[in-house]
């Protein structure tokens, strides 16, 4: 059974990396059975993570009694789980067209509290934490920060402050304001070279364990 | 008779090991009480004499208060550790903290290490009343602390600990609302180019002229993600002028969501284009939750329809360069905006045209032009003001404070520190 595993995974493996040479029949088949695989796993895990787990479980806890039949488990139902289960309920309302408009009822709630909730969550760390963190001194009294630290300082406050002319939209970016602007975005392309390169050499040990598994698991190749 | 007279013979013997027996499981007990103090120091029973023992002074000043702005749950307590709790030989060996409830039994809430002096105590409920007290002990001595004045939690209405946070976002709040007043008076509010939404027309434009579908990627988050309702308005835009343009969409998604999200957006865009008719659920289908399974599908799709225009507007993980890629290899047009820093270099490297971050969310303003959505981008440039203005004070008086010892300078920088201090 365990080689049967191996071939079938080593199989979809390929059948996925024949995309690189050109869309093919081997790639649609993988690439059918990954997306209707996932979707039923992923129908599966949400029902009985969301829908019983969080749901059922929560309005209706389980009992549990102990071996002289005392009731051992007092949990309280949750009953404003019913609330989210109304509104998801709700939404089913698109299948019927005449009452479609409900499930933007359900929608509007989404959005709206997400929006309220995330406003401080955003406010507090882009913007107060931000800028606590740059309010460093550029040197110290006698010299106490090494070049190092100057330089590091000097970085930071300049890269934050320059950023934060380029994204400010009130203001045309022309003379000083456009130069200082660019300074920010030269900033921020350096610090995207930098993540690009970071993240190839991650992605490249993707490709390694894929490389290891079809070399190593599969052919045995690799001891 | 053998049997007697034999037993009666041993007996001696018998006794000793019946002796031997009874150290065993005495010395047992001591050490098995000595392996872990915090464990297995309970008072035990065997007299020891009085020279022997380990006499330690209790912990003082034991005092339990109210958190302050909380929803009722949490007690704080503090006290001045024992005087034999010192770094090096330390007497004290460690504490035990007890909780009463209601006037009821002591119970251990928990066992604490040397040097601890304070404990936050949580999942408490606002109309009981709970008091404490504290052990100290050493290898066989235990001091009890007085018991805490019986406290109960108190629920608070406001966190005054943000209240800096409130002023900050009252006047950024101010400020949008007043702009938004503005602009619906017909002020003209300024914008300045955004050089991805120059390209949106044209990229339109192009899909129309080749005959090809406009693809749409709104990321792989949800709707409960900040950059998924961006890229969902920047949607409604973008279907408008498609369905002006009489051109297809081809929106396939990751989440259900998205999809009646995406649906009702397109819907209305279209009602709004007056081309009801030519509207489709079709036009927005879901994939799969599953991150590389819908990678799989779009990039299929891609290659199998070859749009003219791409745009991946969302929350991007790992599969931003595969998507990018493909849809390069297609000669597709492609114009992406994410605030994820970590996908932005890909875009930046494989799109034509990039929204990074901020623009992202300024790019919906920008296109609709209506007065809320730029109301709101104005106010939120006061915020970036603020900032900017807040970090070229803090950042000179820092250094003048440092460098020279500026009494004022460092009360600019403590007044500074308190204000954009989270709690």
């Amino acid at each position: 059974m365990e080689h049967v595993a191996l071939w079938i995974a080593a199989f979809l493996t390929l059948g996925i990396y024949s995309f690189l040479y050109k869309d093919n029949i081997w790639y649609k088949l993988c690439e059918s059975i990954f997306v209707g695989i996932s979707a039923g796993y992923w129908f599966v895990v949400l029902f009985w993570d969301n829908i019983y787990g969080k749901f059922w479980v929560g309005v209706f806890p389980p009992k549990a009694y102990n071996d002289a039949g005392e009731l051992v488990n007092s949990a309280e139902p949750d009953y404003l789980l019913i609330v989210g289960a109304v509104l998801g309920v709700m939404m089913i309302s698109r299948l019927i067209p005449k009452i479609g408009w409900v499930s933007r009822w359900p929608l509007a709630f989404i959005v709206g509290s997400t929006s309220g909730l995330y406003l401080i969550n955003y406010f507090t760390s882009n913007m107060m934490r931000q800028v606590e963190a740059t309010i460093i001194p550029l040197f110290g009294m006698n010299y106490e920060l090494s070049a190092y630290d100057i330089i590091g300082n000097l970085v930071i406050v300049i890269g934050t402050f320059t950023g934060l002319v380029y994204f400010f939209f009130s203001k045309e970016h022309k003379g000083w304001f456009g130069r200082t602007a660019k300074i920010g975005i030269w900033t921020i392309m350096i610090t995207f070279g930098a993540s690009f390169g970071y993240t190839v050499m991650s992605r490249m040990s993707l490709l390694i364990g894929r490389i290891d598994f079809l070399f190593g698991d599969w052919l045995g190749l690799i001891k | 008779m053998h049997v007697g007279k034999s037993t009666s013979l041993y007996l001696p013997q018998l006794f000793f090991l019946f002796l031997f027996i009874c150290n065993f499981l005495l010395l047992s007990l001591v050490y098995a009480q000595t392996d872990d103090p915090l464990l297995n120091s309970e008072d035990s029973s065997v007299a020891i004499p009085d020279s022997e023992l380990v006499v330690v002074a209790p912990v003082t000043s034991l005092i339990a208060e109210d958190y302050k702005y909380d929803d009722g749950k949490q007690i704080n307590l503090s006290w001045v550790p024992s005087i034999d709790d010192q770094l090096v030989g330390s007497k004290v060996l460690g504490y035990r903290l007890f909780r009463i409830i209601d006037d009821g039994k002591p119970e251990l809430l928990a066992k604490l290490r040397c040097g601890a002096n304070s404990y936050s105590d949580g999942k408490l409920k606002s109309e009981s009343v709970y008091s404490y007290y504290l052990e100290a002990f050493s290898k066989n001595f235990i001091a009890t602390s007085t018991r805490t004045v019986p406290i109960s939690p108190e629920r608070e209405w406001i966190n005054f600990d943000r209240k800096y946070l409130f002023l900050l976002a009252f006047i950024i709040g101010g400020a949008v609302i007043f702009f938004i007043e503005s602009a619906r008076r017909g002020k003209k509010l300024f914008v300045r180019k955004i050089a991805g939404l120059e390209a949106v027309d044209e990229a339109i434009g192009r899909a129309t002229e080749m005959g090809r579908p406009i693809l749409f990627i709104p990321g792989i988050l949800d709707m409960n993600d900040v950059q998924t309702l961006a890229g969902i308005t920047i949607l409604g835009r973008v279907s408008q002028q498609i369905a002006n343009y009489d051109t297809k969409i081809r929106m396939p998604v990751s989440r259900s969501l998205v999809m009646t999200a995406a649906r009702e957006t397109i819907k209305a865009a279209y009602q709004t284009a007056g081309r009801p008719d030519q509207y489709s659920d079709d036009m927005v289908n879901y994939v799969t939750d599953e991150q590389f399974g819908y990678v799989a599908a779009v990039d299929g799709i891609m290659v199998r329809e070859k749009p003219a225009t791409v745009f991946l507007m969302g929350a991007f993980f790992a599969e931003s360069l595969i998507l990018a890629e493909t849809g390069n290899s297609v000669g597709a047009i492609q114009i992406a905006g994410t605030a994820r820093p970590a996908q932005l270099p890909f875009f930046i490297a494989a799109c034509d045209f990039t929204l990074i971050g901020e623009e992202l969310f300024a790019a919906s303003a920008y296109l609709s032009g209506e007065p809320k959505q730029l109301g709101s981008l104005k106010g939120q440039d006061v915020g970036k003001g603020i900032a900017m203005a807040a970090i070229l004070i803090g950042v000179l008086a820092e250094t003048i404070g440092t460098a020279w010892n500026v009494e004022f300078m460092n009360d600019v920088v403590r007044w500074l520190t308190i204000l954009f201090t989270t709690q």
